[in-house]
């Protein structure tokens, strides 16, 4: 296949509205003549909802959840960036983009990122416009924080819950249309299946979650706002229903998937407890503005500590390792995440871990000293509630410990410039398409993204591939054999599923699953490492299909089968992943190859040879998936290899 | 630890409940109160039986799907917090305990633990927004706004949508979500030109849905995961209420 990704020509910064100006819009009269899906409630889905709603489209929204306030943004926490420059701190549009495109180790496509940059300033203004809380000043002027990989303060944020404040705005936006009858909302309904009439997407079929109901929708357009696939790897950061089978199904029907390999571990999350552990919970990397992260100087301190001899709080300065701060002297504690990452699993494997030996300390002890705890509660109270309710220790008394964990994918759908994935007709927004944060994702650049993708970009970008549909009618779905076709085929899935009547439970197998994708496709990756986990992944499908157990029908409210069909498309995204993973000959961003780094163990980068958008094909079950590359031309940036150090 | 559960079963809406009793063995008291539900389903489907449904998602007390009565309490023993961040520490080993969905006249239970929910969207789709279309907005410091009001309207919006105010309270009153968000609006200016608007029409539109009146007692608030006050219900009352619906 052939990549198009439709980048406007010109300078950088007239890109987007040279685009504007001159695309094709849909004139109001007509717009009402169109009905477009939105799969997704999260902050690109409902931002893309409500907008496209506010234009006149007719709209059909879906989420999984029962209400769409509580899609997975929801527990976003940290803070949103954009280029205001309110600090006078030197920040500007072209600065937030190349900190976005360095961020993502060159690895993204520069004409997406300037965009997004360029929108970014707008994103806040409509949330305070619609009664977000943002965090102020004594002066009423809106307040900032830092976040890693930056040396201004960009980012905005509503206490610890800005996702939720967010995600309330769009939601609220949303509500306004449905109220006026421009979005139609269906809740506790999952997306089974996409629709192609003559190779173009023209809707999907859903499952009523409630009844077990299989639905037809039809739409001129369908866009996935579905978010990441983090869960492949069972533990996350990401809610318990995230998942990737609405973008799975997609790529099976032909929709192009980019990057698989590139997901993102979080530095800061609270250590694993347990065998019956369910998710993993992640303190925001704001936390690394106060907190200086450490582990003992010398190995026996860490024994003492781990063996509960000896209290971190009884450690003197001078036989702490600040190790970010003694190998990062310029960014500090505020290196991007897959640098803290790699290098807290660094000291952990070498044997200076605390805990139970997979764990560093975040200290906030200097902070409190300087600032005062009244401070320290004011900035982060509801994440010290937390961590307390879950860890049991009080963290203003005594370091939390951390370790890193799955939270974000930078890999999805491939989108072009327009956000239209390489089926016709369907587009991907959100954490569910791959564009703008390359091979590593800059903290409160997600929720950004987000809304720039729902507010500002998608309902431009639909209009000039509606406005080449206006000869199509609408279509109704009991009289068009594709759709009866897709519903039957997820009839045949569902009964499948129902009909292996094993001995496993979904999540003990997902679990398995989870373990050999965090053991050998995680944080440090090799190919014989690799190839085991290929090897590995394929045993837990075969276990899957063939010892799976699922009480209850298909036609009722059935939690077994709906974690069931997630699975099973893990299984499949999962082995994608690692082949993505070991073609991948070079270290870029999260993506770190054990054979490729240098003599310091920081990333190799390979450009010559891996400087390329990696789409992945499907070509039929039991085929091998075709790898399509997008060359990724700098034209405006001089590529670099990525230092914090100075 | 071991404990003796007895779980509300209902097959669907239109289903009679009863109360299963299961025991459990060996459960870690660092597990949270889900993850002991989850332990539970595990050995229920080895068993051959259907799981408990629940609803549940982020699992650390911000999406608000999340419900539950657990020995009578709406989120469980612990203050503060949702069920998902209650953990088994709170529970002693030979411990029973009682666990039932909300019960409220406008949340119906969909199948076991599960209610419908849907009414507060409904309520929030009566007015519960500030009418802006995208692109429309001004400069975000184009409207200054004291820290000591934006801090309060935040503190009303930290409101998760989890229904354990409706739950609790006898009345079945849907006040404390309402005002939180009328307050959450109110307080901002941007919020004011509708707010007198917003507040009568979602009033009305929870009665229309069946929710009781609020008759002070309080209760709602002691439940709240995320501590809003009932200092809300008394502004929706003086500035909204009272002086709007007087002639
Ligand atoms: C704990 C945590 C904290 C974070 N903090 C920050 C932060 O501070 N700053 C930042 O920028 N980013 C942060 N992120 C990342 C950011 O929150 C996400 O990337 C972003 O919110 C994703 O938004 P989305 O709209 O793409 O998808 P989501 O919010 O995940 O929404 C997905 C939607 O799709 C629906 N859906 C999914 N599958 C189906 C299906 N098959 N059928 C029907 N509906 C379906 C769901 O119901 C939901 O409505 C954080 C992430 C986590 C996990
Ligand atoms: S007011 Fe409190 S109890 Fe009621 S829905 Fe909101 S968060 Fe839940
Ligand atoms: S599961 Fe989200 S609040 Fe409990």
């Amino acid at each position: 296949m052939k990549l198009n990704a439709k980048i406007p020509s010109g300078p950088l910064s007239e890109k987007w509205s040279k685009y504007k100006s001159s695309q094709n819009l849909v004139n109001p009269a007509n717009k009402r003549k169109f009905d477009i899906i939105v799969v997704g409630t999260g902050l690109a889905g409902a931002s893309a909802a409500a907008s496209l709603g506010e234009l006149g489209f007719k709209v059909k929204n879906f989420c999984y959840q029962d209400s769409p306030r509580r899609a997975h943004s929801i527990a976003a926490q940290g803070g949103i960036n954009a280029a205001k420059n309110y600090q006078n701190d030197g920040d500007s549009v072209y600065r937030l983009f190349y900190d976005t495109i360095k961020g993502g180790d060159y690895r993204a496509r520069e004409a997406n990122v300037y965009r997004l940059a360029e929108v970014s300033n707008q994103i806040i203004d409509q949330c305070v416009g619609q009664g977000v809380p943002f965090a102020r000043d004594y002066g009423g002027y809106l307040d900032n924080r830092s976040f890693g990989g930056a040396l201004v303060s960009r980012t905005f944020y509503a206490r610890g819950q800005t996702g939720q404040q967010l995600l309330l705005g769009a939601y609220g936006a949303l509500n306004r249309q449905i109220a006026a009858g421009n979005v139609t909302m269906y809740t506790r309904t999952e997306m089974m299946d996409i629709v192609l009439v003559d190779g173009i997407a023209r809707g999907i079929v859903t499952r009523n979650l409630e009844t077990g109901e299989l639905e037809s929708h039809f739409g001129h357009a369908v866009v996935l706002a579905t978010g990441g696939y983090g869960n492949v790897f069972f533990l996350s950061t990401n809610a318990m229903g995230s998942n990737a089978s609405a973008i799975w199904k997609a790529y099976k029907k032909g929709a192009c998937f980019a990057n698989p390999a590139f997901v993102q571990i979080h530095p800061t999350c609270i250590p694993v407890h347990g065998a019956s552990q369910s998710k993993l919970t992640l303190m925001s990397e704001s936390l690394r503005n106060d907190g200086r992260i450490w582990v003992p100087k010398e190995k026996e301190d860490a024994e003492k500590i781990r063996a509960g001899k000896l209290k971190p709080t009884d450690l003197p300065d001078e036989k702490r390792d600040y190790y970010l701060e003694r190998r990062y002297p310029a960014f500090g504690n505020l290196v991007p995440r897959d640098v803290a990452s790699r290098a807290a699993k660094e000291r952990c494997d070498a044997g200076y871990g605390v805990g139970s030996g997979q764990a560093v300390y975040l200290d906030f002890k200097d902070s409190i000293s300087r600032l005062g705890k009244a401070k320290i509660e004011e900035r982060y109270g509801n994440l010290f509630q937390m961590y307390e309710k879950i860890v049991d220790e009080n963290p203003y008394e005594t370091p939390m410990m951390i370790y890193p964990a799955i939270h974000y994918t930078m890999g999805g759908l491939w989108v072009d410039y327009e956000l239209m994935t390489t089926i016709p007709g369907l587009f991907a927004i959100g954490e569910a398409n791959f564009s703008d944060h390359g091979a590593n994702r800059l903290g409160a650049s997600a929720l950004m993204q987000g809304l720039a993708d729902g507010y500002f970009v998608l309902p431009f970008t639909i209009q000039n591939y509606l406005a080449s549909q206006l000869s199509v009618p609408r279509m109704d779905p009991a009289k068009q054999p594709e759709f009866a076709a897709a519903v039957e085929g997820t009839k045949e899935w569902n009964e499948k599923l129902m009909g292996i009547k094993g001995s496993r439970s979904v999540d003990s197998i997902h679990k398995e699953l989870g373990l050999a994708m965090w053991d050998h496709v995680g944080m440090g990756r090799n190919k014989p490492g690799l190839e085991e986990g290929i090897t590995k992944i394929k045993k837990v499908k075969e276990l899957f299909w063939n010892d799976v157990k699922i009480p209850g029908n298909a036609d009722t409210m059935n939690i077994e089968l709906e974690k069931a069909n997630r699975v099973a498309d893990f299984l499949e995204l999962g082995e994608l992943l690692a082949k993505d993973a070991l073609h991948r000959e070079e270290s870029c961003g999260g993506h770190f190859r054990e054979e490729h780094a240098m003599s310091d163990g920081e990333a190799k980068r390979d450009d010559d040879n891996f400087k390329y958008v990696g789409a992945w094909e499907y070509k039929g079950p039991g085929k091998e998936p075709e790898l399509n590359k997008e060359a990724l031309d700098y034209e405006f940036i001089q590529v670099k290899t990525r230092n914090y150090k100075e | 630890m071991d404990l003796t559960l007895k779980v509300w079963r209902q097959e669907n809406r239109k289903a009679k409940g009863r109360f299963e009793s299961y025991s459990l063995k060996n459960i870690s008291p660092d597990s949270s109160f889900l993850e002991m539900l989850d332990v539970l389903n595990e050995q229920l489907i080895m068993q051959n039986n259907e799981p408990v449904a629940f609803d549940h998602d982020c699992r650390e007390g911000i999406c608000g799907m999340c419900s539950l009565f657990i020995n009578g309490r709406a989120h469980g023993p612990d203050e503060s917090i949702t069920t998902c961040q209650l953990h088994m520490r709170k529970f002693s080993d030979g411990d029973t305990i009682v666990i039932e969905p909300w019960r409220a006249g406008g949340f119906p239970v969909i199948k076991d633990l599960i209610v419908d929910r849907s009414a507060f969207d409904q309520i929030l789709q009566a007015g519960g927004f500030i009418s802006v279309n995208t692109g429309s907005a001004r400069d975000g410091n184009g409207i200054l706004i004291p820290k000591e009001k934006s801090d309060e309207s935040m503190d009303a919006a930290a409101c998760i949508g989890c229904g354990a105010c409706v739950a609790t309270c006898k009345n079945s009153s849907a006040m404390l979500f309402m005002a939180s968000k009328v307050s959450h609006l109110a307080l901002l200016p941007q919020g004011r030109p509708e707010a007198v608007r917003r507040a009568k029409a979602m009033v009305a539109k929870m009665d229309e849905l069946g929710f009781g009146s609020c008759t002070n007692t309080g209760a709602c608030e002691v439940e709240c995961p995320k501590g809003i006050s009932i200092a809300h219900i008394a502004r929706l009352n003086r500035e909204f209420l009272v002086a709007n619906l007087k002639p």
